[in-house]
């Protein structure tokens, strides 16, 4: 047997790597699985697309701003399936019934946790990548043209689809899969509130402090800035970095209390609905 | 120095909500033995082996496997036992072999492709390696969740239901698995049955409980003789029915 430690803060590449390697032998084996991960993300953009196409002839503002949509498009789905990818594999253990498996093993929740990350940059990359050469093909829109930038807005919202991912995962470990339909909804409710589409101040003013709150809303509004202004707002990005910091640390420890709270009421023996 | 047992319990309650699922059981078990736990539904059995697992919290008392505290100290300890239960499953569209692998690489195995052949030879289960685990039938499913409860090779090893819905044929072979396995390593085994025959053949111990308490808890021959029953099953009814005492009074 391989030399192991014994503490809960214990972090082996060794078990993490297992968890990757479960989630992608499941991915291989499920051509509807890998449709899925593009099938959506091509709709959303073709649809935006062609809306964007249309404004663009008839509006001399978004003829100057092009891009604004699908681009906003494209990081909405590294927000959104950042999460659904996190929140996806964690429900594939409640839906396979082998949560009660990994908790009887020596698996670590970090190392549970950074294996569900892995595995949303994998199925974003494999969703994503095919729709944004597409977006080129289509609409001439090129996010890789963004840069550095770009870097900036996909860990700003990477950190933030884990953070919510975390805490989701939690609350379907406690609660079984009644939670379920949150993984699916919950980043909606961002939606409206992080201006993917439009800026801040279109808000109501008492609402714009809300959104402020919210990571997201810098990278959406750095955006703007970026394609309309032709300038990267650092100063947005470290704003959003440093709420995603609060967001991820207040996901894990959410996570950490909903599990302690499943142990004591037993919530991982049934972990059904 | 005293020898630290397996498997100890002391005063162990848990209560869901304002529900006694277990009322202050205690029990040790030695080293290389097996031990049935039996009781009807909503008996305590799976609550206990849950506790024991570190899965639920205990609401006062205490249980330590192999020396560590469950569930605070549990890490110390999980990659040294394994358990098997129907109510838990295997990864369907996994292979066998990729179920094995992943979780050979979650407890640490060494040479695990060796481990894998080996389990795969005892447990005949070399045909199915690379077919998904959700096509097998429900018998050639129990002898892969079995492989995956004997990767690491536990000390402690704990079964809910290891039989259950198999027929008997299957049955009898795991029995006999899990017979030579107690023996090559001096296992400790804590298996929860409803099927006394089961318990009659395998365990040098058993522990009956009802309405989360502990009713008695003996070797089968001393139940038997106590009880003045010929089967496990006569003694079970005596318990479940309320006619033990009764019974061993008129003896």
């Amino acid at each position: 047997m391989n030399a192991r430690s014994e503490s809960v803060f214990d972090f082996s590449p060794w078990r993490a790597a297992a968890m990757i390697l479960r989630y992608w032998y499941l991915l291989r084996s499920s051509w509807p699985r890998l449709l899925d991960l593009v099938y959506w993300p091509t709709v959303q953009m073709i649809t935006w697309g062609f809306l964007q196409y249309y404004i663009m002839q008839n509006a001399g503002f978004f003829a100057r701003a092009g891009g604004t949509f699908i681009g906003a498009v494209l990081l909405w789905d590294i927000l959104f399936r950042g999460q659904l990818g996190f929140s996806i594999s964690f429900m594939e253990e409640m839906w396979a019934r082998n949560i009660g498996n990994l908790m009887m093993s020596p698996l670590r929740p970090a190392e549970f946790i950074s294996a569900l990350m892995v595995m949303s940059i994998v199925r974003l990359s494999l969703g994503l990548v095919p729709v944004t050469l597409l977006a080129i093909a289509f609409f001439g829109f090129n996010l890789y043209g963004l840069g550095l930038a770009l870097a900036a807005f996909f860990v700003n919202l990477m950190l933030t689809s884990w953070a919510v991912g975390i805490f989701v995962s939690g609350l379907v470990l406690r609660n079984g899969l009644g939670a379920e339909n949150l993984a699916w909804s919950i980043m909606f409710l961002f939606m409206p509130l992080t201006c993917v589409y439009y800026p801040v101040t279109t808000l109501p003013l008492w609402l714009q402090p809300v959104a402020w709150l919210l990571p997201p809303t810098y990278v959406f509004e750095g955006l703007r800035a970026l394609l309309i202004q032709k300038e990267f707002r650092a100063d947005l990005m470290l704003h959003a970095l440093a709420l995603n910091a609060a967001f991820f640390a207040a996901g894990v420890f959410g996570f950490v209390k909903l599990l302690q709270s499943a142990r004591r009421h037993g919530s991982l023996i049934q972990s059904g609905e | 120095m005293p020898t630290v047992p397996p498997i100890a319990v002391e005063r162990l309650v848990k209560i869901y909500k304002t529900i006694p699922a277990v009322d202050e059981i205690s029990f040790a078990l030695t080293r290389g033995s097996i031990t049935g736990l039996l009781g009807g539904n909503g008996a305590g059995k799976t609550t206990t082996i849950a506790a024991i697992m570190g899965l639920t919290t205990p609401s006062s008392g205490r249980v330590s496997v192999l020396g560590a505290e469950m569930p605070r100290q549990r890490y110390r300890v999980l990659h040294r036992m394994n358990f098997e239960s129907p109510y838990v499953a295997m990864p369907m569209r996994l292979t066998v072999r990729q179920n094995l692998t992943v979780f050979g690489m979650l407890y640490g195995v060494d040479d695990l492709k060796q481990r894998i052949a080996q389990l795969a030879e005892e447990l005949d289960l070399v045909d199915l390696l690379d077919r998904a685990a959700g096509r097998l039938s429900d018998g050639q499913k129990t002898r892969v969740a079995l492989a995956k409860a004997l990767i690491n090779m536990p000390e402690v090893l704990l079964l809910d239901e290891p039989t259950a819905s198999l027929d008997p044929d299957t049955a009898d072979w795991i029995r006999g698995s899990l017979e030579r396995y107690r023996r090559r390593r001096n296992a400790t085994l804590l298996i929860a049955s409803h099927n006394m025959a089961e318990v009659e053949r395998l365990c040098d111990r058993v522990i009956i409980m009802k309405c989360g308490r502990i009713e008695d808890d003996d070797t089968p021959a001393r139940l038997l003789a106590r009880y003045g029953r010929q089967t496990l099953e006569e003694v079970f009814l005596d318990v479940a029915r309320g006619r033990g005492i009764q019974h061993e009074a008129a003896q």
